[in-house]
């Protein structure tokens, strides 16, 4: 870090410090560098300070100052984010949500339930479930996730099939505005009079602000939940009995598909008993009340046997449900029992080109002498390739990061995008121009512009080209006042 | 041209235009930049007197001709349409897939482009959500006539701010809608609602609770009350397979108590809005019986005789109030059920009202985040030129 910008986070150390709580402000090194990357570890920035806000009030104190400093922020929940969508900025405050974990209401009559950003998302569910209640989001990373990154990233999950996303799910936010205000979008009623600012806050990826309390919809638990673990010869066997599902009017609570490769790594790591043969492996989930899951369930085992399915099981309890389930949520991390490194890709596709996508990647594969192992959301097409490679081998992480791009631009080819889950973050910034035009994403960072003119909110993120706000697009003749003024980088 | 389509609301447009298609539409608003002209699109006309008139029409952009189901992928469960579509005929072009898009047609004729320039939404929303929800992807002609697009053909996707959001239930005030692609569901193969007629606000309020809080999964959960101190009649709309309904249905005739009825028909209120002047109404769930009942109270005051219903099962009422009403008394329940709505944790906005009743109230009333709202606008359509005046806060 430049003397000038150290200087500059000692003194906003120094200006934090009584407004926080006692050891809420980190300036040593070595503590620092705990935070230098969240989930995704190929990027690494040590920031200038950590800060752990523990109420509304001192989150925005810390805004404020930032606002004041011209410092940049970055808000992190539990940091497992996969798009480096919690990178710190080096000259940055990292805004830690740990602190904020207070569950403040399960208000079951309204179903709703007020929580802390820094809230895991399983522990929702914890509270809500001796009511008959549950949150319906669950991300595979649900029991270290925080709900504030939930918010940000607008995470999905497996059963996002049926029951949509973070955002589907969010009634209210109380958001740190970038210009320092307290602002309430939405609350426990629905429709509030306005735009959708919430709509468009989650997901926004901690750029258009920092949430301090949400209020989320509670589901009522269903009556009966059904699952199945089906073994095929080959993806193919397995995709076109997922067609054959959706293609009969059935909207299963999940369908998972994994691979032979993935199957391996998933048996190798926590012995999940898949049927050791199959080239690929359904879990179809059915949930809701018992006289319809009861007659759509064995419709679905039908679809599964007439594509080929060798094997059916069906979870006896939820224990055996839980053992399926550990084999598809543990994937990404089981791969490491097959490879040293490995690159996870979100791209999505519409659903039924999943055949040839799948053939296209085999082959990409195959050509470039990089494995891929597949893991993927069948039912709505979000494919999660994992592209395996050894660090140690000089070019191998080059080659497997050329195979994740390749993989992306299938995704877009076949009229997909390069994120369903995940989010941009970092990672795939460079991505947005494949995707989106110029004017798509200028029109995207004219709302950014609306909140955050001075672009102080975990820049760099989502756009790989800021929009410097109150420029005529396509006119720039000098540096803007912000850049000129060191307050704003084009980063 | 006949005279009566040149006017919105009272306000006689300087032009009408009908392009098309996109590019029509990007042209124009191209020269209305130019010439600094103000805009406002309509598919159908349904809804052009909502919300409140815009302070001045130069140009309006009729989108009817723009009325095609461009892309049906029934394996994908999405279609993408242009903006002109009714929602009737979009209906019968995904019923021989097995497929719709699950909004209720609120207002009979809308058009795509008008239910999500409204986020107008019926008793399906229990389950499947608004048109928000359902929206995965947009092309909208920025004020300044650039064509521009979020979200995509894919239902799961967070790539970039999804602009949808934003689109919907703006009033067209951020731009004019020339694409939308939406998720589908698979029509049910059975239907059947359950109807029980309750006595007052606590009866209705305990059997809305008991349905919501059993394990029925019901699409949607409506309450109808067409005056003020009547009974109240508690519709629970059951979707599936048919074995599974009939079960279900059982279930909910037990909840609902003696007296309960089913059948295959809608009730004749169902998905309809109250009128001619309507308000909507929004609170906490577990407010709504006790709002009901405030309700009745300030129509009595006011001297109206308001028709109610609405999404009891979510917190959305809709107020119907007759033609004839006076507008002071109009003016007056509204007033009172705006306090009513902020207690219960909502809101009322006046939706459709005469400029005779709209003089003596403000349509939207107080707005959460006004401040930024105008900011969003203000980079959007930085002339206010897009159905200005219409909006929250003269936006």
């Amino acid at each position: 870090m430049p003397a000038q910008a150290a200087q500059a986070a000692q003194a906003l150390a120094d200006r934090l410090r009584p407004l926080l709580d006692p050891g809420a402000v980190l300036t040593d090194r070595q503590q620092l560098r705990t935070y230098e990357c969240d989930g995704l570890a190929q990027f690494r920035v040590t920031p200038a300070l950590v800060v752990f806000p523990r109420t509304t009030e001192q989150g925005q104190a810390v805004v404020r100052a930032c606002i004041e400093e011209g410092v940049p922020y970055v808000a992190r929940g539990s940091g497992t984010g996969l798009s480096g969508g919690a990178l710190p900025h080096a000259d940055g405050v990292l805004i830690v949500t740990a602190q904020m974990r207070a569950i403040h209401e399960v208000d079951v009559a309204n179903q709703r339930a007020v929580v802390d950003p820094g809230v895991i998302n399983l522990h929702v569910t914890r509270a809500a479930t001796p009511h008959g209640y549950y949150y319906a989001p669950d991300p595979s990373s649900q029991q270290v996730c925080s709900i504030g990154g939930n918010v940000a990233e607008n995470s999905g999950g497996a059963h996002c099939l049926k029951y949509g996303f973070t955002v589907n799910h969010v009634t209210g936010c109380e958001v740190v505005t970038p210009d320092g205000e307290i602002v309430q979008m939405g609350g426990k009623a629905v429709d509030p009079p306005g735009y959708d600012l919430l709509g468009a806050f989650v997901g926004s990826e901690g750029t258009l602000g920092i949430t301090t309390r949400v209020t989320l919809r509670l589901l009522r638990l269903p009556e009966t939940v059904q699952t199945l673990l089906a073994g095929f010869a080959s993806t193919d066997h397995a995709g076109a009995a997922v067609s054959a599902i959706i293609g009969a009017g059935v909207v299963p609570a999940a369908v998972e598909m994994m691979d032979a490769l993935a199957i391996e790594a998933a048996e190798a790591a926590v012995a999940c008993g898949y049927p050791a043969e199959a080239g690929a492996v359904l879990i179809v989930e059915l949930d809701g009340p018992a006289a319809e899951v009861e007659h759509t369930f064995a419709a679905v085992q039908q679809h599964c046997r007439d594509h080929g399915a060798f094997e059916i099981r069906v979870a006896a309890d939820a224990a055996e449900r839980a053992l399926f389930w550990k084999g598809r949520k543990s994937a990404f991390a089981a791969v490491g029992r097959i490879s040293p490194d490995y690159i996870v890709q979100d791209g999505v596709i519409p659903r039924t080109a999943l055949p040839e996508v799948l053939r296209r990647i085999a082959a990409l594969s195959g050509e470039r002498g990089v494995r891929v192992a597949n893991v993927f959301h069948a039912g709505d097409g979000n494919l999660h390739p994992l592209v395996l490679f050894d660090d140690a081998v000089e070019g191998q992480g080059e080659q497997a990061e050329e195979v994740s791009g390749a993989i992306l631009d299938l995704c877009i080819e076949y009229g997909g995008s390069i994120t369903g889950e995940h989010g941009v973050g970092s990672d795939k910034a460079k991505y947005m121009p494949r995707m989106f035009t110029d004017d798509d994403l200028d029109t995207m960072q004219m709302l950014r512009c609306a909140f955050d003119p001075a672009g102080l909110s975990n820049p760099g993120k989502i756009f790989p080209t800021p929009r410097l706000c109150g420029e005529v697009p396509g006119r720039r003749k000098e540096a803007h006042p912000l850049t000129r003024a060191g307050q704003a980088d084009a980063f | 041209m006949p005279s009566e389509t040149a006017l919105v609301d009272g306000v006689r447009a300087g032009s009408v235009l009908r392009p098309p298609g996109q590019d029509g539409v990007a042209a124009a608003l191209r020269a209305a930049a130019r010439d600094r002209l103000t805009v406002v699109a309509t598919g159908a006309r349904t809804k052009l007197d909502w919300g409140c008139p815009p302070s001045r029409v130069d140009l309006l952009v009729d989108l009817s001709a723009m009325d095609s189901v461009i892309e049906h992928v029934a394996g994908d469960l999405v279609v993408r349409v242009q903006p002109g579509v009714r929602l009737s005929d979009l209906a019968a072009a995904l019923a021989p897939a097995g497929q719709r898009l699950a909004v209720d047609e609120v207002v009979p004729g809308s058009t795509v482009g008008g239910v999500v320039s409204t986020a107008l939404a019926g008793p399906s929303r229990l389950l499947y959500g608004t048109i928000r929800d359902l929206l995965i992807g947009i092309t909208v002609v920025r004020a300044d006539g650039v064509v521009t697009r979020s979200g995509g053909k894919v239902v799961k996707n967070v790539a970039g701010y999804d602009l949808g959001k934003l689109y919907a239930g703006a009033f067209g005030t951020l731009g004019v809608i020339t694409e939308a692609i939406f998720r589908l569901h698979p029509l049910p193969e059975a239907a059947e609602w359950v109807s029980a007629d309750l006595a007052d606000e606590a009866a209705a309020g305990a059997a809305v609770a008991a349905v919501l809080d059993s394990q029925v999964m019901a699409s949607a959960l409506e309450i109808s009350r067409p005056s003020p101190e009547g009974p109240i009649t508690v519709t629970v709309l059951l979707e599936g397979v048919a074995p599974g309904v009939r079960a279900r249905s059982a279930t909910v005739s037990a909840l609902l108590g003696q007296g309960a009825v089913s059948g295959d028909q809608a009730p004749a209120w169902w998905a309809r809005l109250p009128g001619p002047v309507t308000l909507k109404l929004t609170a906490e769930i577990a407010a709504v019986p006790g709002l009901l009942r405030r309700l009745a109270q300030a129509a009595a005051r006011a001297d109206v005789a308001p028709d109610l219903r609405g999404s009891a099962g979510v917190g959305v009422l809709f107020a119907g109030l007759p033609a004839h009403t006076h507008p002071a008394a109009a003016g007056r329940f509204v007033v009172a059920a705006r306090a009513h709505c902020r207690d219960a944790g909502g809101a009322a906005v006046l939706l459709r009202a005469p400029a005779t009743v709209r003089a003596t109230v403000d349509a939207w009333g107080p707005v959460a985040g006004l401040a930024l709202m105008r900011r969003v606008k203000d980079e959007l359509d930085p002339d206010h030129r897009m159905a200005p005046g219409r909006f929250v806060g003269g936006i």
